[in-house]
């Protein structure tokens, strides 16, 4: 009988089209949009990727990091090193956060391979405390209290005065876009390149390692490659985002920057949430926390309190999150990764 | 004669340390579990105990002897009721649920007891020390390391001498045939679980006698337990002791030199003997 | 009856490895269950002591529906399980893996770890040795010991004589009289047909997650048992 292999579905036809129509119009929503808005999108933008990145790694990969923090603190701190040491312009030094956290990722993935199961999460942590005692320790960046980008490295960003005079907004605003428009750059290039990347052979042998180690390198994938590039990738791309939040934020101290709440424990929720393991679910994750977010961030830490109950509760009655849920009832999947036969006339 | 002193206070800080990593050290050797709120659950336990101190007048000591059944109570229902439900070959979902709970537990702990920085108060005991000759030690630090001793000694005898010992073992080595000898599994891991909150309770006192705490500390004595755990080997509990105290080396090591170097040198020892040793001191033969 | 499986199915996942089987065991009786490699064989034990679930009324003991127990609870009704590759505890001394066995005791039964002993003499001068440093027969008599400490009234044998040497595979089986001496109804289950024929009352073959035969031992042919074991002769 003939047959194909495909991860393609219908509903995966219809999402492709509409993700583009979706990036296009994120395009040029700058045109039309309030800055609230693009400042509301620019957080769920790069709360979206790095949860995507955390989903490759501890979702697809089995590598649970509890140490993301490191990467964006590391990504951060390079553009600020970038700006302030060097004097680049914020967005070019953005390109310092990727190669730095690529640079850090190295180490930390040296010792941290070598930490079996669930100690392989500690180990991330701790390396991303040893980052951030050491970057309190660099006093032309501001050591342990922090410092903020120059006023004129912020006012003339290239690209600004150009935006500004396009959409007729302040330069204030103008920056938004700019780094909104960023933000939807990596988010898009993010996902593509995860979408890619599971779709060929390499996902194939992540799964493969994911699912049993051993039996993965009995069948001949070379699971500590795999591994590899995984980690380096996403370490890569979380400096990135970390670098273009901090030029948006402009202020940096180290426990703002190495937060493991902000950049971890809220990142992990995301996936847990919305679904850990498919690309849809840090969408609808993202989605649910910039909600609860808006609505409930005012209470400080009851509202972390709820989000850490939510977790907890997600974990035990629903462990493939919402999208777990909603594949379940309809069966859809807009980014479908497993593959399936297809038996021609049949 | 400074540095003499550096190493006894060093290795008596270790004692601490060792305390933090028992019960992680017990649980991960049983069921493979890492509690990510295992710091949080000892400064939880160290206000459970200042509860108590201050609704009853009693001294901390006999304030831990009432808190450790109620934490016994707690680690055994998280287990029973929580955790169980999602132990399996997949270590995720109980990584992230007590990922969860740490989260919760600061938080929670922030709203109720705010960001005040607490103590418990020892009377005394606090400021009394011991004149060794070249070196005079607090009383209060060697009496955390002897407890340390005490409690590693008491559960290698545990471990070793007694039938529940024998069904942690038989449970961590496989507990699908430990229950076709009709010992149920997720009861032995609650157990493990409780008399690891007894452990906590045990640090959580000193902690509390020894220094400050407030609800945000618990992530850093989480660091601390498991490089002692992992500088030991896993499933050494003499192991961690010696870990604990190559940490607290380190560390008072990295103050003299220092004090802003201090928790840096001794995550430096830690990533140090990663380096030579990764499966530590004292692996275990059998895993 | 002792033990009655009624229409019992199982399956891994999507893959389904017992098609209804039907079985029972007297009080005191020895049954073998025979077939090939794959046939299901330890699959049944497996569902039997309750490391897979049922449902509850597939399997009975003493006409109770044990079938949805899980393995604790199976074993305290008097159901023991040497498992197929013996399973010793690689942290527990030979004496310690005994001890495990008859932590969950019922009544005073005859089984003590002296009586282990006196069966298989060579266990005692290894009490001390973690159990994983004995050679096969050895460890096969310490997986034995270890089910007989709880006293069952039923013990099912997994394989007991796979990758040992005709000799130790004759110790092993000349310890049989003494536990069936002592009221225990014993399942075998072998590929060995011979060893099987020689000491049950009654055989049951598998094939492919069925029964294919079942006979009181005395009466089975070779022909009768070469076609429940491969399928229909060509
Ligand atoms: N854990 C398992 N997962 C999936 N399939 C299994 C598993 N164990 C056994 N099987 C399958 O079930 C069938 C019966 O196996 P088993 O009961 O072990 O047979 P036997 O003991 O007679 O050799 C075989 O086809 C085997 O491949
Ligand atoms: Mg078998």
């Amino acid at each position: 009988m003939a047959y194909t292999v495909t991860t393609r579905t219908r509903a995966s036809s219809i999402a492709g089209i509409i993700a583009l129509a979706l990036i296009a119009f994120g395009l040029v929503l700058p045109a039309f949009a309030s800055r609230s808005l693009i400042q509301d999108l620019f957080f769920i933008l790069t709360m979206l990727t790095l949860a995507q990145l955390w989903n490759l790694i501890a979702g697809f990969g089995g590598m649970v990091s509890v140490g993301q923090q490191a990467f964006v603190g590391i990504g951060a701190y390079a553009m600020f090193a970038g700006v302030i040491l060097m004097g680049w312009d914020p967005v070019p030094a953005i390109l310092l956060g990727g190669l730095a956290a690529f640079l850090l990722a190295i180490p930390m993935a040296f010792f941290a391979f070598r930490l079996t199961g669930a100690y392989f999460a500690i180990g991330t942590w701790v390396i991303a405390e040893v980052t951030r005692l050491l970057i309190a320790q660099w006093k032309t960046l501001g050591g342990g209290t922090g410092t903020s980008l120059p006023r004129e490295a912020t006012s003339d960003i290239m690209g600004v005065g150009a935006i500004a005079s396009l959409f007729d907004l302040r330069d204030a605003a103008a920056r938004d876009v700019l780094a909104y428009w960023l933000a939807l750059a990596l988010a898009v290039g993010t996902m593509a390149a995860i979408y890619a990347l599971l779709r060929s052979r390499t996902g194939l042998a992540l799964a493969a390692v994911r699912d049993n180690d051993n039996a993965a390198r009995s069948v001949g994938v070379d699971a500590a490659r795999v591994k590899w590039l995984v980690f380096l990738s996403a370490a890569t791309m979380t400096g990135l985002v970390g670098a273009l939040i901090y030029v948006q934020t402009a202020r940096i101290s180290p426990d703002a920057a190495f937060s493991v709440t902000n950049w971890t424990a809220y990142v992990i929720f995301i996936a847990v949430i919305g679904g850990i393991g498919r690309l849809e679910g840090p969408i609808i994750g993202v989605l649910v926390f910039w909600g609860l977010q808006t609505a409930f961030a005012d209470y400080g830490s009851w509202y972390l309190l709820a989000l850490g109950l939510l977790a907890i509760a997600t974990m035990l009655f629903a462990p493939r999150g919402l999208w777990g849920l909603i594949a379940d009832r309809w069966g859809i999947a807009l980014f479908p990764v497993q593959r399936r036969l297809i038996f021609e006339g049949a | 004669m400074i540095w003499i002193d550096v190493l006894v206070q060093g290795i008596l800080l270790g004692g601490l340390y060792a305390l933090f990593a028992a019960g992680l050290s017990l649980v991960f050797g049983i069921m493979r579990l890492v509690n990510l709120a295992h710091g949080d659950l000892i400064v939880f336990a160290a206000f459970a105990i200042l509860l108590i101190t201050g609704s009853t007048g009693l001294h901390p000591f006999l304030a831990a002897l009432l808190a450790a059944p109620l934490m016994f109570a707690a680690g055994w229902a998280l287990q029973r009721f929580v955790l169980n439900r999602v132990m399996g070959k997949d270590i995720l979902p109980p990584l992230l649920i007590t990922f969860g709970l740490s989260v919760a537990l600061q938080n929670g702990m922030l709203e109720i007891f705010s960001a005040d920085s607490q103590r418990l108060a020892a009377g005394p005991l606090e400021s009394a020390s011991i004149d060794l000759g070249p070196v005079t030690v607090g009383t209060m630090p060697l009496l955390t390391f002897a407890s340390a001793v005490l409690v590693i000694f008491a559960l290698n005898r545990i471990f070793y001498t007694t039938a529940l010992g024998r069904a942690f073992r038989a449970v961590s080595d496989d507990p699908t045939t430990a229950s076709l000898m009709g010992i149920n599994p997720k009861s032995v891991f609650a157990i493990a679980t409780g008399l690891a909150m007894v452990i906590v309770t045990i640090a959580a006192l000193y902690l509390g006698m020894r220094s400050n705490f407030d609800p945000s500390i618990g992530p850093a004595r989480l660091i601390y337990a498991f490089e002692a755990v992992i500088i030991g080997g896993l499933g050494s509990l003499w192991g961690t002791l010696l870990g604990g105290a190559i940490i607290g080396v380190a560390q008072t090591i990295g103050a003299q030199l220092n004090p802003e170097w201090q928790i840096l040198a001794g995550h430096l020892a830690f990533l140090a003997v990663l380096l030579i040793r990764p499966r530590g001191l004292f692996p275990r033969a059998v895993d | 009856m002792l033990l009655s499986v009624q229409g019992l199915t199982a399956q891994y996942g999507q893959f389904k490895a017992l098609f209804g089987i039907d079985l029972h065991v007297a009080a005191g009786e020895c049954v073998a269950i025979i077939g090939a490699n794959g046939a299901g064989k330890t699959t049944l034990m497996r569902s039997i002591t309750g490391v897979l679930r049922n449902a509850p009324e597939m399997i009975r003991h003493n006409e109770d529906p044990i079938g949805a127990l899980p393995a604790d609870l199976i074993l305290q009704r008097g159901i023991a399980m040497v498992p197929e590759g013996r399973k010793l505890f690689p942290s527990l001394t030979v004496e310690e893996n005994l001890r495990i066995g008859g932590q969950v005791r019922r009544g005073t039964g005859r089984w003590s770890l002296d009586e282990i002993y006196s069966l298989f003499p060579i266990l005692k001068d290894r009490r001390h040795s973690p159990g994983t440093a004995l050679s096969g027969g050895q460890q096969q008599m310490v997986a034995i010991g270890r089910a007989l400490m709880s006293n069952p009234e039923l013990l099912l044998c997994d394989e007991i004589s796979l990758g040992l040497a005709p000799v130790v595979i004759r110790d092993i089986y000349a310890a049989l009289p003494a536990i069936r001496a002592s009221g225990a109804a014993v399942v075998i289950v072998e590929q060995d047909i011979a060893r099987a024929l020689s000491v049950a009352d009654r055989v049951y073959c598998l094939m492919e997650g069925r029964v294919t035969l079942q006979a009181p031992a005395k009466d089975l042919t070779r022909e009768a048992i070469h076609a429940a074991y491969f399928g229909a002769t060509a």
